[in-house]
């Protein structure tokens, strides 16, 4: 867990329409650790998903440099709808993003690793079903797991919770903890909600409102770090809680 | 086993279902049968109504003298022809317009035009470009139905749902594969309902040129009945006509249930 295998480096990003320019993103430089938790919080429209969508190379950056300590880096890049394929069974769903990057061909060896995936995380026996027999829970753990598929070197999950309800978002957050630890995964996670990145996280990067600059980088350190669920009981949870609570509340 | 109250719904069901295919039948044999008295009990004029035993004798007649399944033919002909021209000319300009955002904004005055405009204006010049024959007919057709699926199919590839678009650019997807893997299977749905709004069209288009061309088809024995006063063959034809409409929605409400199942 020493060296870092993402640098950003002054990611700027602006907006423009016939209107007006608008500045997203300004001077936002972080580092990311090798199977590091990483979440960013912020005010609502401050630009927290645009950092993902620059980080998994679907829109340009205004400037500021992505440095990748792996060339040609596969990204994991999870959403905030399951976006699901209604019209495919759930093992096809896990396959899309092989048979996208494979143009079509998939090896055994790739069909087993998602199989195997699929078992693991039990959900082995609804590979056969389609995505509308699931419930929203299960449904994201597929989104996760079609996104382990392409085995990535990053995940970047935008907001993966926050259309559950807030009993499947607690069960599911322990869920995808656990899933990510086991697979060894390094992960960015973008949400609003402070409990959740507190009781996930590593690190959480505190943006401010728009320019959105980074205000602060909390390390969190927990007592006794366990699962997400268990870790909103710490000692400590209450303390981090407050600190970026009041943070966030001098922006609004 | 069923409970008690399952059972009982399932009974309401099946008696609701019961009653409706009853009336249904019921509306159309009572149609019929007060149209037959009402002839029979001259009321109304045979001549110029019809009836439901005279349609039935003028089927049988023509398809005697080996003319009905002709003129039955050439309109599904002329149909089917211009309704899978339309679908895949269609589809394609579709296509175009959703790959090329330009393109798309250029010709968009003049789909709007195209689409409101009275296609039906251009037959007798079409008559004098390309002749009295089929093929003009299955261009008016073509004309008439071909904007509604333009319009209709790139409205639904634009509306496709950006969060399965944004996954698969995550993934590294070329524009075809977007296209192949989310944009056309995700709008099969719209499809066939375009599909059903053009097959209707398609037909009115056929008629219109049989009207205007008058050589065969159900449409050129609307006009030719007309024209000799002979308005039991006219009724004759647009009784089968609604037959014919009725059997083509139907064929498509039967693959939408096959494929959306």
């Amino acid at each position: 867990m020493c060296h870092n295998i993402l640098e950003v480096k002054n990611l700027t990003k602006k907006y423009h329409n016939l209107k007006q320019e608008v500045t997203a993103l300004k001077d936002i430089s972080f580092s990311v650790k090798n199977k590091e938790f990483i979440t960013i919080v912020g005010p609502s429209g401050c630009g927290k998903s645009t950092i993902l969508s620059i980080l998994a190379q679907i829109i340009p950056s205004s400037y500021g440099e992505v440095l990748f300590k792996k060339k040609n880096p596969t990204i994991g890049y999870m959403l905030q709808q399951d976006a699901l394929f209604d019209w495919k069974t759930i093992y096809e769903n896990c396959l899309i993003g092989l048979k996208i990057k494979n143009k079509n061909k998939i090896t055994k060896q790739e069909e087993d690793f998602v199989l195997n995936l699929l078992k693991k995380y039990g959900l082995y026996e609804f590979k056969d079903n389609y995505p509308d027999s699931l419930s929203g829970g299960m449904r994201q753990r597929v989104a996760l797991i079609r996104t382990l598929a392409i085995n990535p070197d990053i995940l970047l999950l935008d907001e993966p919770f926050s259309a559950l309800d807030y009993q499947t978002r607690l069960s599911l957050s322990d869920d995808v903890y656990n899933i990510i630890k086991n697979e060894e995964k390094t992960a960015i996670m973008v949400t609003h909600d402070i409990a959740e990145a507190i009781s996930i996280s590593n690190r959480i990067i505190v943006l401010s409102k728009r320019p959105s600059t980074i205000k602060k980088i909390y390390n969190i350190e927990l007592t006794n770090p366990s699962t997400p669920t268990n870790n909103r009981k710490d000692k400590n949870f209450l303390k981090y809680h407050d600190m970026i609570w009041k943070e966030l509340d001098q922006n609004v | 086993m069923y409970s008690k109250e399952h059972l009982d719904y399932l009974k309401k069901k099946k008696k609701e279902l019961f009653l409706i295919i009853t009336f249904q039948i019921l509306l159309i044999v009572l149609f019929l049968a007060i149209w037959e008295i009402l002839v029979k009990y001259k009321v109304l004029n045979s001549f110029l109504s019809s009836s439901p035993s005279l349609v039935i004798k003028t089927i049988y007649t023509l398809f005697k003298s080996n003319n009905l399944l002709k003129h039955i033919f050439t309109t599904l002909y002329e149909t089917l022809i211009s309704f899978s021209i339309g679908t895949i000319l269609g589809l394609l300009i579709a296509t175009i317009l959703w790959w090329n955002k330009k393109i798309a904004k250029i010709f968009d005055p003049y789909l709007t035009i195209l689409n409101s405009l009275p296609k039906v204006s251009f037959g007798p010049l079409l008559i004098i470009w390309i002749g009295a024959n089929q093929k003009t007919i299955i261009i008016i057709a073509l004309l008439i139905a071909i904007f509604t699926t333009i319009i209709n199919m790139y409205h639904a590839f634009t509306t496709t749902d950006n969060y399965k678009i944004t996954l698969l650019k995550s993934f590294k997807a070329t524009k075809l594969q977007i296209f192949t893997n989310v944009v056309f299977p995700s709008n099969i749905k719209s499809l066939i309902n375009t599909l059903k709004i053009n097959i209707s069209l398609t037909l009115i288009g056929v008629i219109m040129g049989e009207l205007l061309i008058s050589k065969q088809g159900l449409g050129y024995l609307i006009n030719y009945g007309t024209q000799i006063f002979n308005l039991n063959l006219v009724i004759t034809s647009i009784f089968i006509l609604g037959i014919i409409s009725y059997l083509l929605y139907f064929i498509l409400e039967f693959i939408e249930k096959k494929i959306t199942k």
